[in-house]
Formats: C-alpha cells, sequence, structure tokens
C-alpha cells in the first residue's frame, strides 16, 4: 500500500496525479498519525505545498528530474532556510538557520517537495529516540517500542506511510539500526561521499548523511541527488559520482559475501539470526558466494567509537554557548552563569553525559591514554575490514543484536543501549559504506539485514539489496498504524 | 648579585590574505561591526571550515626566508575554550604538528654586534572576535570582523637577553614578513602583535627562571618599556626574597607597568586534538622549491648587495635594508639614478628621515616623493647648487613648492661658477680687507676661512665654494 519513489515518478509522469494531490496525501497522513509516532518535529505543509505547485509546473514544462515533485521528509538535523532547525534539543528549539544544508540544497534544486522535519534523538545522540527533546517516536509496528535511532523519526515517517523517503544521517548506525527496526531500507554512504556542510556535527570525523526509503532502488534514486563533492567540505571526497540505478540490475551470480563471524556470535537474538540465515541462503539463490571472515576487533569497536565521538561532540558543540544563537538562559548573573545555566538547560542528559565524557578524555593527562588508544585502535579495526574485502565483495550480517525493544527500557542504562549499535559502529569507524535492508519479522517486528561494502561501493550494495528486494517481499511488508 | 635575563618573543603577524583563513569573508580592517562575518565566522550549527591555501603559501614563505624545515604534513588541531569573542568554542590553531618548524635569524642589535636567534617554529591559527566592553553601558558587545583572520604565530627561542634584543629581533622579524608581502605589520591595528616571555636567572646558572607572560604590547617602544619593567619586578620581587610565580601580565603603556591577568592555577585546559573537519596540509618538495623561487630578496641579501655592489658603509646598508618602506623608497629612486647611490643613501638617512621623524610620517607618505629627491640630488652631483643650498632646496620640496629645478629658478639659487662673477666678489672682499689681506700674508691661514665666509655671505651662498678657494688663494698671493 505503500508507494515507493519509483512508483510516484511513474504516478507523476504519466499524470496519474500531480505532486500537489500525492503531497495532500502525505500531509493528510501526516495529520492522522503524527500525534501518535511523533516522527515529525516540524510539518512544512504550506512550504510544501508550494514546491509542489512549482513541481507541477516544472513537470507541464517537461522539465522535471528524478526527483521532481517527490514528497520528502528531512532529518532536523540538517539546516533549512528559514525553517525551524532543531537537532531534537532545547537549544535550537527555535533556531531558524540562514541557509540551506548542501543535501537540501541538492534536493531542491531538483523541485523535490519537504513535507518537514522529522524527530530524532538529541544532536544524533541515542539509539531508541527517547532523548529527543520534542518527546519519543513510537515505532509503528508497535507503538509500545522503540523506532531505533538517532535517524528513528526519519525511518518511522516511512514506515507509517508519512513520507515515501527521508533524508537521516548515520554516526554510529544512526540510519541503519532505525531502518532495521522499522522495516525500512537506509544506506550510510563512504565517509566523504555525501557532503556535511549544513548537517549539524555530531562526530565530525563520523557523520554522514544518507538516504531512507522503502526499497534499495528507492535509496539509489535518493542517492544519486546526495552524493557528490563540496567544496565547502573538506572532508568530501573529489570522486566521481557513479549511476547508482543503472547498476542495479547486475546478476550476483559469483558475488563473494562475507559473513564475520564475530556478527554471529553471543548477543545475537536467535530469532534474529535465524532471519538473517534465510537472506544469506537467499543471497546463494541468486548466485553468490558465502563465507566465514573474520574481524578480529569487533569487540573494542564500542568503546573506541565512545571516546572518539565523545570527544569530538565535546568540541563541537562548544559552540552553542547562549551567546548568539540557541537557548539563553534568563537573567545570566555573569558570564560564567550564562554559559553554565544555558547550557544546563538547553541540553538534555544523554547529551550532557556526552559531553562530559568527551571532555574527559581529551584532557590533560588523559588524552594519550584515551583518544590517541582510540585513533590506534581505529585503524586496527579498519586494517580488519581491508583484509575481508581482499577476500570478498561485500560482509553481511544482522544490523541490529535484536529487534525493536520497548520504550524506556533500556534508558536506565546508557552501555545497554550502547550495544545496540555493537554491529554498524565499526562501519563508521572505517569509513565504509553500509545499508540495512529488511529481512524478515520477529514477533510482527522487524529484522534487519546489514551489508557493508568496500570505499565507495555503495553501487554494490544498492545492487545486492535491490535484486535481493526483487525475489523478497519483507520490504513490502507494512505496519497496520494505529 | 649579578642577573641574566631570557626573554622569548611570540609574534602574531596577520597575514595580509584577502579573505580569511576557513571562510570566505573579507579580512579588510575598520568595517561596522559584524559586517565581515558570514555563517562560518559565526559558528553556525553546520558550518565548515575550508583551509584558504593563500594562507599557507604565506606561512611557507616566511618558514623558506628563516631557513626553517617546512612541515610536510602539518595538522590544525582545535583549541577548546569558550570566550564571547571565540564563537565556536575553540580556536582552530596548529599543535603537534605546525607548518614551520625550526628556523633562524640574524640580529643586529648595536652596531657592528650580530646574533642568530632561533625561531622554535611558525604555525598558522585563525584570530577571535573582539569584545567591546566599553560601548554599551552593563553590556559587552562582540565583534567578529577580526574572527577568522589568519594569523602566523612565529615563537622564537630562549634565545634574547635583553630588551634592546627583543626588539632588535622584533623588528627583524617585522621587517621580513613585510619584506614578504604577507603582512601590512600595522602594529596599530593590531596587524603585528608581540607578546614577552620575560624571566631572569643569576649569571652562570643553567635552569631557566619562572617566566611571566606580557601581552597587550603594540609598539616597540612599549616592548622595550614593558620588558625593562618586568625585569626589574622580577629581580626585585626575588631579591626581597620572593618568587616569580608563572602568569600572564598585561602591560599598561599609560603607568608603564604590567599587572596580573591570570595566573597559572586558572589556567586553561585546552584539550588539543586534531580539527577532524580539516584534512593534514600536504606541502611537497615542488612547493617549496616553487615558493623558495618566487621569493623577493630578502633583507639580508639587500644588505649585502649594498655593500657590495653600491659601495654604501655597512651602517647604512643595514638601516637602508632594515624596513620595506625604506628600502622601498630608496630602490625606487635608486633606480633613476644609479650613480647616486651614496649621496642618496646619505640623504635618506639623513634630512630626510629626520624630517619624517620630526612630522611622524612614513616613507610611503613622504611629501618628498623619490622622483623630487633624486631630481634634488642632480642637481647637487651637478654642481648646481651647494649642499647647503640643497638643504634649503629640500625644505621648500616638502612644502610642496614644486620640484628642485623650479624652486632653484624661481628663488634664484643657482651656484654661481663664472670665474669672472667670482673673481669679482673676491676682489670687492680684498679691498675691504686689507688688515686680514695683510695677516694672511703674514701666514696666518686661518683668515683664509673669513674671506670665504664673507664671499659665500656677499653671494648668498651661491658662489661654488671650491672656485672660491682656489681662486682666493691665487688672488691673496704676495
Amino acid at each position: 500500500m505503500n508507494k515507493t519513489i519509483k512508483q510516484i515518478q511513474l504516478g507523476l509522469a504519466q499524470g496519474d496525479y500531480s505532486s500537489v494531490e500525492i503531497t495532500r496525501d502525505y500531509l493528510t497522513r501526516i495529520k492522522q498519525h503524527n500525534s501518535s509516532i511523533n516522527a515529525f518535529i516540524t510539518v512544512t505543509e504550506e512550504q510544501a505545498l508550494q514546491q509542489a505547485t512549482l513541481a507541477d509546473q516544472q513537470i507541464a514544462a517537461g522539465q522535471s528530474t528524478a526527483l521532481t515533485g517527490i514528497p520528502l521528509a528531512h532529518k532536523d538535523i540538517f539546516c533549512t532556510d528559514g525553517t525551524l532547525t532543531t537537532c531534537g534539543s532545547r537549544m535550537l528549539e527555535n533556531f531558524r538557520a540562514p541557509y540551506n544544508a548542501n543535501v537540501i540544497e541538492k534536493f531542491e534544486a531538483e523541485h523535490a517537495v519537504m513535507l518537514g522535519k522529522t524527530n530524532m534523538d538529541e544532536f544524533a545522540m541515542g539509539s531508541s529516540n527517547e532523548s529527543s527533546y520534542f518527546g519519543p517516536v513510537k515505532n509503528p509496528w508497535n507503538t509500545e517500542c522503540v523506532p531505533g535511532g538517532s535517524s528513528g523519526g526519519s525511518a518511522a515517517a516511512i514506515a507509517a506511510g508519512m513520507a515515501p523517503g527521508a533524508t537521516g544521517t548515520d554516526t554510529g548506525g544512526s540510519i541503519r539500526q532505525p531502518a532495521a527496526l522499522c522495516g525500512v531500507s537506509g544506506i550510510k554512504p563512504t565517509y566523504g561521499r555525501v557532503s556535511r556542510y549544513g548537517m549539524i556535527a555530531y562526530a565530525s570525523s563520523l557523520d554522514q548523511g544518507g538516504p531512507m526509503a522503502h526499497t534499495a532502488e528507492d535509496c539509489a534514486i535518493l542517492l544519486q541527488t546526495m552524493a557528490g563533492f563540496d567544496a565547502r567540505d573538506s572532508t568530501s571526497m573529489e570522486q566521481p559520482v557513479p549511476d547508482y540505478c543503472a547498476a542495479l540490475n547486475q546478476d550476483l551470480g559469483g558475488l563473494k559475501i562475507g559473513l564475520p563471524k564475530e556478527y554471529f556470535a553471543e548477543g545475537l537474538n536467535d530469532d534474529v539470526a535465524r532471519c538473517i540465515d534465510e537472506s544469506i541462503q537467499q543471497f546463494t539463490k541468486l548466485g553468490a558466494e558465502i563465507r566465514e571472515v573474520s574481524l578480529p576487533n569487533s569487540k573494542i569497536a564500542i568503546p573506541t567509537y565512545y571516546v572518539v565521538a565523545m570527544a569530538e561532540c565535546s568540541s563541537n558543540l562548544s559552540r552553542f554557548d547562549g551567546v548568539r544563537f540557541g537557548h539563553r538562559c534568563d537573567d545570566p548573573k555573569d558570564l560564567e552563569d550564562l554559559y553554565k545555566r544555558s547550557r544546563g538547560e538547553g541540553f538534555g542528559e544523554e547529551v550532557k553525559r556526552r559531553i562530559m565524557i568527551g571532555a574527559y578524555t581529551l584532557s590533560a593527562g588523559y588524552y594519550d591514554a584515551f583518544y590517541l588508544k582510540a585513533q590506534k585502535l581505529r585503524r586496527l579495526i579498519s586494517q580488519d575490514f581491508a583484509q575481508a574485502f581482499a577476500e570478498v565483495d561485500i560482509i553481511a550480517g544482522p544490523t541490529t543484536p535484536e529487534v525493536a525493544f520497548k520504550t524506556g527500557d533500556k534508558t536506565a542504562d546508557p552501555v545497554s543501549m550502547y550495544l545496540q549499535d555493537i554491529y554498524t559502529i565499526s562501519v563508521n569507524l572505517a569509513g565504509l559504506p553500509g545499508m540495512s535492508i529488511p529481512a524478515g519479522l520477529v514477533d510482527n517486528k522487524p529484522v534487519g539485514l546489514q551489508l557493508i561494502g568496500n570505499y565507495f561501493e555503495e553501487s554494490r550494495l544498492l545492487n545486492a539489496a535491490h535484486q535481493f528486494q526483487l525475489n523478497t517481499d519483507w520490504h513490502q511488508q507494512s505496519p497496520e498504524v494505529k | 648579585m649579578q642577573w641574566e635575563t631570557v626573554i622569548g618573543l611570540e609574534i602574531h603577524a596577520q597575514l595580509a590574505t584577502r579573505s580569511k583563513i576557513f571562510s570566505a569573508a573579507s579580512t579588510a580592517f575598520g568595517a561596522e561591526p559584524n559586517t565581515q562575518a558570514c555563517a562560518v565566522d559565526l559558528g553556525l550549527p553546520g558550518v565548515l571550515p575550508v583551509l584558504n591555501a593563500e594562507a599557507v603559501n604565506m606561512a611557507i614563505k616566511f618558514g623558506v626566508a628563516i631557513d626553517a624545515e617546512i612541515g610536510r604534513e602539518s595538522v590544525f588541531a582545535r583549541k577548546n575554550y569558550f570566550y564571547p569573542d571565540l564563537p565556536k568554542g575553540y580556536q582552530i590553531s596548529q599543535f603537534e604538528l605546525p607548518i614551520v618548524g625550526k628556523g633562524e635569524i640574524s640580529i643586529s642589535p648595536q652596531e657592528g654586534v650580530h646574533k642568530v636567534i632561533g625561531v622554535t617554529r611558525a604555525h598558522l591559527e585563525e584570530d577571535a572576535g573582539k569584545s567591546l566592553h566599553d560601548q554599551f553601558p552593563n553590556q559587552t558587545g562582540i565583534d567578529l570582523n577580526r574572527a577568522g583572520t589568519p594569523l602566523l604565530e612565529i615563537v622564537s627561542g630562549p634565545d634574547l637577553r635583553s630588551a634592546k634584543e627583543a626588539v632588535a629581533y622584533a623588528r627583524k622579524i617585522h621587517a621580513l614578513v613585510q619584506f614578504l608581502d604577507i603582512c601590512d605589520g600595522n602594529m596599530q591595528e593590531g596587524s603585528f602583535r608581540c607578546d614577552a616571555n620575560v624571566s631572569v636567572r643569576p649569571l652562570g646558572e643553567a635552569k631557566l627562571g619562572t617566566r611571566a607572560e606580557i601581552k597587550n604590547i603594540n609598539s616597540f617602544r612599549f616592548l622595550e618599556r614593558a620588558i625593562n619593567y618586568e625585569i626589574e619586578r622580577q629581580v626585585e620581587l626575588i631579591e626581597d626574597g620572593g618568587r616569580v610565580v608563572q602568569e600572564t601580565r598585561l602591560y599598561d603603556a599609560d603607568k608603564n607597568e604590567t599587572r596580573s591577568m591570570r595566573s597559572k592555577e586558572e589556567a586553561n585546559d585546552y584539550r588539543y586534538f586534531p580539527d577532524p573537519d580539516l584534512l593534514p596540509v600536504r606541502v611537497t618538495d615542488a612547493d617549496i622549491e616553487a615558493i623558495r623561487a618566487s621569493l623577493p630578496e630578502l633583507p639580508e641579501q639587500k644588505r649585502q648587495r649594498y655593500v657590495e655592489q653600491l659601495n654604501l658603509s655597512e651602517y647604512n646598508a643595514e638601516l637602508l635594508s632594515g624596513s620595506r618602506e625604506i628600502a622601498d623608497y630608496f630602490e625606487t629612486a635608486l633606480a633613476s639614478a644609479p650613480e647616486l647611490s651614496s649621496l642618496l643613501s646619505n640623504w635618506i638617512l639623513g634630512d630626510l628621515t629626520g624630517a619624517l621623524n620630526k612630522s611622524e610620517k612614513s616613507f610611503a607618505d613622504s611629501p618628498v616623493s623619490p622622483a623630487l629627491l633624486i631630481g634634488l640630488l642632480r642637481r647637487i652631483a651637478d654642481n648646481t647648487i651647494s649642499g647647503k643650498i640643497a638643504k634649503e632646496v629640500f625644505e621648500a620640496i616638502w612644502n610642496g613648492e614644486g620640484d628642485a629645478d623650479h624652486i632653484i629658478e624661481s628663488r634664484g639659487l643657482k651656484q654661481i661658477t663664472d670665474s669672472g662673477a667670482i673673481e669679482k666678489l673676491i676682489d670687492d672682499v680684498i679691498a675691504k680687507n686689507p688688515e686680514q689681506v695683510q695677516q694672511f700674508r703674514e701666514g696666518k691661514e686661518k683668515v683664509l676661512g673669513f674671506f670665504v665666509g664673507q664671499i659665500m655671505q656677499q653671494s648668498k651662498g651661491k658662489a661654488n665654494p671650491g672656485q672660491v678657494n682656489q681662486l682666493l688663494r691665487a688672488k691673496l698671493k704676495p
């Protein structure tokens, strides 16, 4: 019942409906369900309809491109000129950026329609979307459960039919994990593939924007627009962007898929493991060769990640000081009071925890033991992947150790929450592309299959995922949203 | 007890790039507050720094000029601290791997003395904005126009032993960055700032004393005064049984004293780490060679050339190569009259420098342009006027009365070289002073001066002194 972007492209091209009509459909759906799902922080109805009207004119004039008139939702971490960009924080509750993120510019240039800004863990710090100042997002498959995070709003919006596609960002699994928990497809590209300009930084050396949608094919369409060099982001790469859609239909015969033994060890839920096994068998049927590989340093990925990410975030979030923008406390007594109360009131608990730990790991006398050590371990983790990719074309395994858990279950225990990202985090540390696609249901809750590729081999991941989806229907399952 | 002073200088030179080090905003001085601060300079969420390649080139120029190691892979790091005029809550600087490593520079603190001073490193960083404490009652204004202006921080070794040496070193660096065209050197506008680390120790002691860092010094004169004040303060403190504490002190030029600003105990832990938004800066041998080939002639090379090719004295050569503006003036003038090098150097360092100092003008704003000065010197060289008359003409040129020829003509200052005319003057004077003629003929040589004086007076200084001398002697012969 949920339309794919591919189907909407066709519908618009054939004149089955206009962009204004399809945009209205989604806006109606958002009105119906956002109160229970809380996927959107801001709905930009008026602007969406204006954009849709303009898009219809483009289509009528025969000037449409791949995304003209396609309604999309954007994670509230991407700055959008003139509308609110909150990053899920009280700190930016009233913040309007005076510019568009590179990704937003690119969608606007194609006359895509923005439905609104999606909910997220505060400053992208979380795996359950419970740290948002604007309230937790509910998983459309089971509203007692979390949608995953931090791009939980985007994943839930797609799963609940409130948007056919959305942007997300992934620092340690924040696209893949919510995609898995909500039963949608999502890809975190190679670090440097998508510009970070205008994407509010959490951990700069790990953050990467990417698309989320129902299908791998839709992800390919969206990534085509999002990817590319941007002179305003020094870490963006001057690599040509391949035609992702053209590569989707390659045969998988002879594709070598590696299964890291560490990803199937203790901690993985049995039912999830069964779904992953069945998916792997599907790939075998499609002609892929399966091998075991080893990523021996996987066990150190989580501590390494949390040192690197928290160190960077402690510095990245210093600009939120109440001086130039964002939350400012009432009647500061002096400068120190201004800083302390503005930041104390503006940031939530998880953000404060990470800033404090990060500042600690960078402080004199601890830097070598934590930050430098983590950088060394990061190299070891990259080497693991380099060795694996010498033998296989892609790596496959579970995206998460279990399906969506209940809201509130892990909030008291940060470490159990951090373990949600055990299979996704290494990919960010190495800077590799990773994808999650629906691969089954356990207790009517989605299971995600993770595919990891070598640098700039997004095409291979999208191709494998698309071929899988041509032969399975997990991506077509949708929850009954109440 | 004999005390030895140890000084190291940290010089911040604002690089003369058109745009900022990490954004496209203009670096021009003096605009309305916050009109030259873009989203990057404001540290808005989501923006990213992009390195200005020209700033890197300028830093390498400096490095090559002081024969320093150039970092083949230098890294930008974040220096984290909170201050309202520091928009991101961190300053992008270089910490472990600077663009310029160890180098050295030779100074001449007094005539005939040369000393080599080590430069420990020079690194690139961004400037902060300005806090305006006196414009709004009970409030502080923030002007971020300066935020993101590229700075080259040049750190000397603890090699300086007196305030004089420190000033000589600072002047030398000041001249160098101007010759290299990488800094305008304007100290009033803050384009060139010095912080001094000062400590004292008993003469002969190997261990360094505890240092104080003196900030807020905006002229070479104040640098010398601030250091001398600080030396005296520290020596008195120790001799009275006290201890110097490591701290930052502000120099107050009005009171000529340094005051404690913050002590080490309150010092920040800057939590430096490599900036993940910027890639390491890679510099190849070819890059360095290309920059080396593009370097202008440096002060040291100029000094040598002035001595060896122009036959100027060591002293004059040192002074003429001592600053960009004086060297530019000298060479512009010299280009049209290379044969006048010696006369020119004397006039620049004598009358012109004197007049400029008196009216507090720079060579660039001199009312007597290089062309006007050469016009004057040509008339001295071809005997149209004497050196003495030249001073009068110089003053007239300074006052805007036109070029030398015009002034000589209109004032009738042309030297009298016609022997007949001079002989007539001599005859008159001899006729009026028989007594002195007698004295001379009796062997009183001194009287000759009297006659010359009289004749010059009669000619209003215009008679050619050489001719006067020669003809006078002939006529006085018995």
